[in-house]
């Protein structure tokens, strides 16, 4: 397993030079320089553009360029925003990343699951109405036009109905007097997130070898305590209710990329349990008269899991995409809004160092996947 | 010894077994297919907006005024307000600007589908080769052209797409040619390979090769060939994520076109109608619908065309 691991994080770490030098190249690729950005004007004198292009550096040769270009992406200088100038970029993405890394793993882990539970349920019906419709419903959601869908969610839910804000982060009204900054309050719910994911994960870990239905007791009434326990700390808090505002802008974006990104899962979940009904085992799971929900749960689900784990990873860049563009269209200030943001505004600086950190986390999750197949499946650790 | 006697007498001609083959296959398939469903659902939903396509160049010629249908410069004159609810004249309303959006809707019929054949195209061939070369030739090929594919993989594909639009300009041949290699050399790519592998192992590619066949002619006469069907559909698949790409970039106006289904609701959007569904339906659901059942029925078609190529998922 180690080796296996070390393995993968040292071709991550080859993927991400191979990753630095094409944005360096794409960029590079454009006529003229970065210097001619800030400085448009043509009754600039010569010298003084020659001044702002040694500045820049780009009057070195090419691959010292390249390798002032890796250092500074490796030690994190990723240069000055254009578009909300004195601030870096850096210093934009240090806010922003958290934000999009709770909407993104929130609605991954959610859809996940309830794509696996669902997609277990209409293997075991086929030919049915239910088939038909979920396959349908699962389809139309898969390909749907996002940005409409995102409209839809937000015009039904937060403008007709009224139970949600319309996007944005927070309601200003609510934070005027606030004790604390937007930042910190969310870095300690990311906090609080990470703490009972983790009791999940350990509860789930703990309970699989158990009976069905004693497993089944033991995991809702521990994660329903810890879930408490976290609700009353908040509460005394003093700052709860500006988490609150948080999570309420929070649940439309995070509903419509779970909506958009669960059916693929489900989906693939009914063909892959299709494909192991079939096998000797199940029969002879059968054959010795367990439950059918037994045999669908423990006999089935669990080989059927492996390639949808594997289309899992496959399907993260999917789920980035779907966020950045949940994240324009609910104004969410996350990692995909500024990507946007920054290309209409042509920030240079600001979109590439947010590609970049994209790029990043793709990896990184790609890493965390592959390291649970590797828990997951023993064959893959050669 | 063998004493090649020339044709046997009142047997067949070759092409023509091979015609009999190819069509029994054909209809088997077919009927398979049709027990689907959701794969007939698909082709009607295809065939529909082939006919709003299609049908675009001739109404332009014949009832409709230029001036007026015109879906980039045209201007509904006989209309007091802009944008105009729908009416006779014009089925589906006029947009902020005055122009007809049923027309607007059919002139990018045409486009979405260029773009969707271009891209799964361009897709297909580059997957093919890939596929094919990779598990030829194996060794240091195979690994350098997998771990290409695993990094495109990991590329977040409108993000990328987004970036570039910054950098260049991106049209509809661009976008396609991008979205054709993104996924030439990356998912699809690795998926043929993986069916290319249990095709080389055959005898006939042995056999090809013993008879002296050069390495180009054994890839494209006997490899890839057994490749097709794959390969059809998965074009399926990406046409849907080049429909779907342009929409969103389009939506973003990003793009460099002159009309497209995303552009009619980045108009929409520009002009301040976004929220206002109920009232100005018409700005937005006759594109977006048809993004997404355009889409949709791609991959439908798609769907129901791997549980006929693919043996596993048929019904017992």
């Amino acid at each position: 397993m180690a080796a296996y691991i070390v393995k993968r994080v040292l071709q991550i770490v080859l993927t991400l030079f191979v990753f630095l030098t094409i944005v360096f190249f794409l960029v590079n690729a454009q006529p003229g320089d970065i210097s001619r950005l800030y400085s448009l004007d043509p009754n600039l004198p010569p010298e003084t553009r020659a001044q702002m292009q040694e500045l820049f550096g780009v009057n070195e040769p090419l691959w010292k360029q390249y390798l002032v270009h890796l250092k500074n992406t490796l030690t994190g200088d990723l240069g000055v925003s254009f578009s909300l100038y004195p601030r870096t970029v850096a210093d934009v993405i240090k806010e922003r990343l958290p934000r999009t890394l709770v909407l993104f793993l929130t609605a991954t882990v959610v859809s996940f699951y309830l794509g696996f539970g669902l997609g277990k349920i209409i293997a075991w019906r086929r030919g049915g109405w239910v088939e038909y419709t979920s396959t349908l419903g699962g389809v139309t959601l898969y390909t749907v036009f996002t940005p409409w869908f995102g409209l839809m969610m937000i015009w039904l839910f937060a403008f007709k109905a009224g139970w949600f804000p319309i996007g944005k982060f927070l309601d200003p009204v609510v934070w005027q007097d606030a004790p604390s900054d937007a930042n910190t309050v969310f870095n300690l719910m990311l906090a609080t997130a990470v703490v009972l994911s983790l009791i999940t994960f350990c509860v789930f870990l703990v309970t699989s070898k158990k009976r069905l239905g004693m497993a089944r007791v033991l995991q809702a009434g521990i994660i329903a305590v810890s879930v408490l326990i976290v609700v009353g700390v908040w509460l005394s808090s003093g700052v709860g209710y500006l988490a609150w505002d948080i999570v309420k802008h929070m649940v439309l974006p995070i509903a419509t990329l779970t909506l958009i990104s669960f059916a693929g899962t489900m989906l693939l979940t009914r063909n892959s349990m299709l494909e192991v009904i079939r096998e000797d085992y199940v029969l002879a799971a059968r054959a010795k008269g367990l439950p059918e929900k037994a045999v669908r749960d423990r006999h089935v689900a669990r080989n059927a899991l492996l390639p949808v784990v594997t289309s899992f990873v496959f399907s993260l860049a999917f789920a980035i995409d779907g966020g950045v563009i949940i994240e324009s269209i609910f104004s969410w200030p996350g990692m995909g809004q500024t990507l946007v943001a920054a290309t209409v505004s042509e920030d240079l600086p600001l979109a590439v160092g947010t590609f970049v950190f994209v790029g990043l986390f793709v990896l990184l999750a790609h890493l965390a996947a592959d390291i649970l197949y590797a828990y997951l499946d023993p064959r893959v650790r050669y | 010894m063998i004493v090649d006697t020339g044709p046997v007498p009142n047997a067949p001609s070759l092409w023509r077994v091979r015609l009999g083959l190819a069509g029994r296959s054909l209809k088997q398939n077919w009927s398979l297919f049709l027990r689907t469903r959701i794969g007939i659902l698909g082709l009607v939903i295809i065939l529909f907006y082939m006919l709003l396509a299609l049908a675009h160049p001739i109404l332009m010629n014949t009832v409709w005024d230029e001036r007026i249908y015109d879906p980039v410069i045209g201007f509904a004159f006989d209309e007091t307000q802009q944008p105009a609810p729908p009416s006779l004249a014009h089925p589906l309303g006029t947009d902020p600007l005055g122009r007809d959006i049923l027309s607007q809707l059919m002139f990018s019929a045409r486009s979405e589908f260029l773009l969707g054949l271009l891209a799964a195209v361009v897709t297909v061939c580059i997957g093919t080769m890939v596929g094919a070369t990779a598990a030829y030739f194996g060794g240091l090929i195979d690994m350098l052209l997998m771990r290409l594919a695993d990094i495109m993989i990991m590329m977040p594909g409108i993000s990328i797409l987004i970036v570039l639009s910054a950098l260049i300009e991106v049209g509809h041949l661009e976008l396609a040619l991008l979205i054709g290699i993104l996924s030439g050399f990356g998912g699809t790519g690795v998926v043929l390979k993986s069916q290319a592998l249990s095709v080389v192992v055959k005898p006939y590619i042995e056999a090809a090769r013993t008879s002296g066949g050069g390495t180009l002619h054994i890839i494209l006469v006997h490899v890839v060939p057994n490749l097709l069907p794959l390969s059809f559909l998965y074009m399926m698949f990406t046409v849907t994520s080049a429909i779907f790409s342009e929409a969103v970039l389009s939506f973003l106006g990003l793009l460099d076109v002159r009309m497209s289904w995303g552009l009619m609701i980045h108009t929409t959007e520009s002009a301040g109608y976004l929220l206002q569904v109920g009232e100005y339906w018409w700005l937005i659901f006759p594109a977006s619908l048809s993004i997404t059942l355009l889409c949709s029925s791609f991959y439908l078609l798609g769907r129901s065309l791997d549980e006929v190529v693919n043996p596993r998922l048929r019904r017992i």
